[in-house]
């Protein structure tokens, strides 16, 4: 039916200009998300982008395939898939926990990997015919994007399987796992060089599996304590997978709004390295915690405890407190007491205030997403960099499940493998009451020299439990 | 059960170990509270106080004869030996300067713990009787100079002409300098101090005094929260400068103490002379020696040229209620400390380093003097540390600046290269994906770090655009292709779906304050 329009109104006129009105939604949704206000708009920006898209593309699959039996099944195909799909995203966002937040994104990031890889796949059966140097090009835009595709696929896995503990956090020491890296890098180019020349499937097939595997090491390899800048990453990879997919098959929307995702991502990696003091090609060629520790073994002396009831009046006496969470508040679930405990002291007229560390919990800004589940007003959670010159003078600092990211020793021992790590720097307040399940190391496996000073004080136990213990004793 | 006795103190001491608060709490412990007959009148507790708090009144004798026997001032002879055998005497006993009381102790059959050697450490602070009194002293040695001074302390402008303020020095910048430092300056006065540990120097400041820099080679160091006597050349500057102040100012406050020795002399008869007819000095050394010449402890000294000295000893007790409130507050912790079970039975852990610094005698053995705490946490290597690890931080931030240029460089070099030579849509595609790059960091790079979680999901789901790809094939004649269009379809629309309705969930829970509790 496409021959019935006449004039310049073609279905791909339309679609294009319907590309462009959503591209920009897209952007206006990202802009939307830079401040709390706009964020909700920017969500409807977003969805709007996105109903425009696809309603555009079906139509012009639509009007390009009509009346012919596989435009039928094609659709029945879509319509069953998409209602699938829907179902099971909608599922997902509905009883996902927020504390498994990090989970979920990386798991959605495997799928986007996975499906860029598919329509790569059907890039290559579908042999459009094209000749000489467009040919190669076509050739090697699958290639790019099924490479692309598939180590976001596995990427994301691994880092699915080692955020939801169904796979030990602790990275991967292959020997000379730099060189392995490397080699399936020098050989997908030798593959892609050969594949334009000469397109066999089996070529195709070899570089899927070499490109999976390649995901999996690059993120086993990478600790758990890394995950933030990680999934980051994948979220870029998963642009640039779009983006390649948008080359292979003329499509503008697919390259800016995978151009969008990709750079997003990137900022986000490049905040979350900045974070940890450390380069991103440091964080991707993975191990975080390996250079031997040369302060491991020195005596720090002994730790101090303090009891729930002694914690609940050093509270009630301060005048401004400071709570900074860590991965331990996600894990233990304590963020609804901690909220409570926040509240009630703000009741008492005490100054409670959040200072959240870029890289705590393993995703950024995980810890917002969890205080504000907690209903905590957000104009109290404040950034390291906003809240670190005002814990000097700070009556109690409560440290809630960090460990790594209110280290001293990234300050002040530059043989720490943390050293120069942009840290909280809770130790410069009157008190500090850490909640930790035991004196063990944090990810970076470095001992904390706060436990052992004279204003910090161990309270053992659950973070939950002990927050709620708190609670009683007010 | 356990009786702690609470006895009278002598002489003029107006306060008492124990009020009627803390005799509560002490029953709180498990304790049972015996209080001798009057030993709270002259801080204005009441017998009646006492025993509607739940203590029971009795005699001297059986006070003393209590399990534990709570006191301020260090035991004569006399009550020494009234003490019951195996008895614990808690009170300020100042071993260190006093051996031969430490030795009439140690030969009775009793533990006696010295409130007053809590090591300085944060946990202890709150038993620490030497602070809570030197903050009490300091304040009212403020109000006695204010009380022989014959004029304001702050500078007004009357009809009746200009009154100037009050210049008040305060040496020594410890508990009680600091605290004589606020009462002076929310009194309007000017108000200078000294100190030989430079680190003081932000404390003088946040309450309104401006601290004088004794500038030498040397600095002070103190570890264990104490300041230590101080080197030749430093004494000279100082004493420079307490002949400079003398000649200005109108008030002097001395306070500096050096535990278990003399205290420093810091003015001289000289400098006395130097002062205005009509000014007062307070040593509160006076003492443990005094640090002005000339100051008799205890008495009020005029001198020649019309100076006042006083050197009360008893300024704390010049507040008796309040001091023994906060008194009291500090037994009654070290009490927490040694009733951890709060079942009223008293033990003693010699591993605890507050309850061993504190322990002087135990059953008549004595164990003075404890083992030294290391209290300072500020090692001299921090500066050390500091510097290397800038020269660190530079040095990488160097390599990667030139490494960025030159990938930069071959960045744009290359992407040149294959836009002269790439065929039609392939430049222009180019050119989309660079706009977009340059927007997207532009854009993303405002967003704030609390909405990056919501960020990434949202991106997530514009992510599943990948869909449009998908989509494009799934009408194919390939039946092969449609399936994998399909699942791609499928997948697609997993993240576009749960990518937006989780955004808007998180969003959802964000909120500000004031709708927050609504």
């Amino acid at each position: 039916m496409s021959d019935t329009v006449a004039g310049p109104l073609t279905a791909e006129s339309i679609a294009g200009a319907a590309y462009i009105v959503a591209a920009l939604l897209f952007i206006l949704s990202l802009a939307g998300l830079s401040k709390h206000e706009k964020a909700k708009a920017g969500v409807i920006y977003g969805i709007a982008g996105m109903i425009i898209a696809l309603a555009a593309t079906i139509w012009l699959t639509l009007q390009d395939a009509w009346g012919t039996t596989h435009a039928l099944t094609g659709l029945g195909l879509l319509v069953a898939a998409v209602l699938v799909g829907g179902a099971i995203g909608l599922w997902r966002a509905r009883v996902v926990e927020m504390t498994g937040m990090p989970e979920l994104i990386a798991l959605l990031h495997s799928f986007v990997g996975l499906a860029a890889v598919l329509v790569g796949w059907n890039g290559h059966l579908e042999a459009p015919a094209l000749t000489g140097a467009l040919n190669d090009i076509h050739h090697a835009e699958v290639f790019i994007g099924v490479f692309i595709g598939a180590v976001t696929f596995t990427g994301s896995i691994v880092a699915f399987l080692k955020l939801s503990a169904r796979m030990k956090s602790s990275p991967l020491m292959l020997p000379g796992k730099n060189a392995i890296n490397l080699c399936a890098l020098a050989a997908f180019v030798a593959l892609t060089v050969w594949y334009v020349n000469d397109s066999q499937l089996w070529l195709l097939v070899v570089v899927t599996v070499l490109a999976l595997g390649l995901g999996w090491h690059l993120v086993a390899s990478i600790g758990g304590g890394d995950m933030p800048v990680v999934v980051s990453m994948l979220n870029s990879y998963s642009g640039w997978a779009a983006a390649a997919a948008g080359f292979l098959l003329n499509n503008d929307l697919l390259i800016i709004t995978g151009a969008l995702v990709g750079s997003s991502g990137a900022y986000l990696s490049y905040i979350m390295c900045k974070a940890m003091n450390r380069s991103f090609v440091s964080v991707i060629a993975g191990g975080f915690g390996i250079a031997a520790p040369t302060t491991a073994d020195a005596d720090h002396g002994e730790h101090r405890e303090i009891t729930a009831e002694a914690t609940a009046e050093m509270l009630t006496n301060a005048s401004t407190v400071v709570i900074t969470p860590g991965y331990g508040m996600a894990v233990a679930q304590a963020q609804y007491p901690v909220a409570e405990l926040a509240h009630q002291l703000r009741e008492r007229g005490v100054d409670v205030r959040f200072g959240i560390h870029p890289v705590a919990g393993r995703l950024p800004g995980h810890m917002n997403v969890l205080l504000a589940e907690a209903k905590v007003p957000y104009d109290i959670v404040l950034e390291m960099d906003e809240i670190n010159d005002d814990l000097d003078g700070t009556s109690v600092v409560l440290v809630i499940g960090a460990n790594d990211t209110v280290n001293p020793a990234a300050a002040e021992d530059p043989g720490s493998p943390i050293a120069g790590m942009p840290v909280l720097r809770v130790w410069e307040a009157d008190n500090v009451v850490v909640f930790k399940r035991s004196m063990a190391a944090g990810y970076a496996g470095v001992q904390n020299p706060l436990f052992f000073r004279d204003n910090s004080q161990m309270l053992f136990g659950d973070a939950k439990q002990r927050v709620e213990d708190i609670l009683k004793a007010f | 059960m356990t009786r702690i006795g609470i006895v009278a103190e002598l002489g003029h001491e107006t306060r008492v170990a124990a009020t009627p608060t803390t005799v509560r709490q002490l029953l709180g412990l498990g304790y049972e509270v015996v209080v001798e007959k009057g030993a709270g009148e002259s801080s204005s507790f009441r017998d009646d106080d006492y025993a509607s708090a739940g203590a029971l009144i009795v005699g001297a004798d059986e006070a003393w004869g209590s399990d534990v026997v709570l006191r301020i001032n260090p035991p004569t002879e006399d009550e020494i030996g009234r003490l019951a055998e195996g008895a614990t005497l808690i009170g300020t006993l100042s071993p260190g300067l006093r051996p031969e009381l430490v030795e009439a102790l140690a030969a009775r059959p009793i533990t006696a713990l010295a409130l007053d050697a809590v090591p300085r450490i944060s946990r202890a602070q709150s038993m620490d009787v030497l602070s809570s009194m030197a903050n009490i002293a300091g304040y009212r040695a403020v109000i006695e100079a204010a009380h022989e001074f014959g004029r304001f302390f702050t500078g007004q402008v009357t009809a009746a002409g200009k009154v100037p303020p009050a210049k008040v020095l305060v040496a020594g910048a410890g508990v009680a300098g600091l605290a004589a430092i606020g009462a002076a300056s929310s009194l309007g006065a000017i108000v200078r101090a000294t100190d030989p540990r430079p680190e003081v120097a932000d404390q003088v400041k946040s309450i309104g005094g401006t601290y004088l820099k004794v500038e030498v080679e040397e600095e002070m160091k103190s570890s264990d929260g104490y300041a230590k006597a101080t080197s030749e050349a430093y004494n000279r500057r100082a004493a420079e400068i307490y002949t400079e102040q003398a000649r200005e100012v109108d008030i002097i406050i001395t306070t500096a103490l050096i535990p278990g020795r003399p205290a420093p002399k810091l003015l001289t008869a000289e400098d006395v002379a130097l002062m205005k007819s009509g000014s007062v000095i307070v040593d509160m050394a006076a003492g443990q020696g005094g640090n002005v010449e000339g100051s008799v402890a205890g008495e009020r000294v005029v001198t020649d040229n019309g100076v006042v000295i006083l050197g009360y000893t008893d300024l704390p007790a010049r507040l008796p209620a309040q001091a023994s409130q906060l008194y009291g507050t500090n037994l009654l912790n070290l009490l927490k400390l040694l009733t951890p079970e709060k079942d009223g039975m008293l033990s003693i852990d010699f591993d605890d380093v507050v309850q061993r610094s504190v322990t002087v005698v135990r059953d008549g053995e004595k164990t003075w003097p404890p083992p030294r705490v290391q209290v300072s946490a500020a090692p001299a290597a921090q500066t050390v540390a500091a510097t290397s690890q800038g020269g660190k931080v530079e040095k990488k931030a160097g390599i990667s600046a030139a490494g960025k240029a030159a990938l930069i460089a071959a960045g744009i070099a290359v992407l040149f290269g294959i836009n002269t030579v790439a065929p039609a849509p392939l430049p222009q595609h180019f050119t989309v994906l660079m706009l977009s790059v340059v927007v997207g960091f532009y854009v993303i790079g405002k967003v704030h770090h609390a909405l990056h979680t919501p960020l990434m999901s949202v991106t997530n789901a514009i992510s599943g655009i990948i869909v449009v790809g998908a989509l494009l094939q799934v009408t194919s004649e390939n039946p092969v292709m449609q399936v994998l269009a399909a699942v791609a379809v499928l997948l697609a629309s997993i993240n576009i779906f749960g990518g937006f309705a989780v955004t808007r969930r998180m969003l959802a829970m964000f909120s500000r304050g004031n709708k927050a509790r609504a």
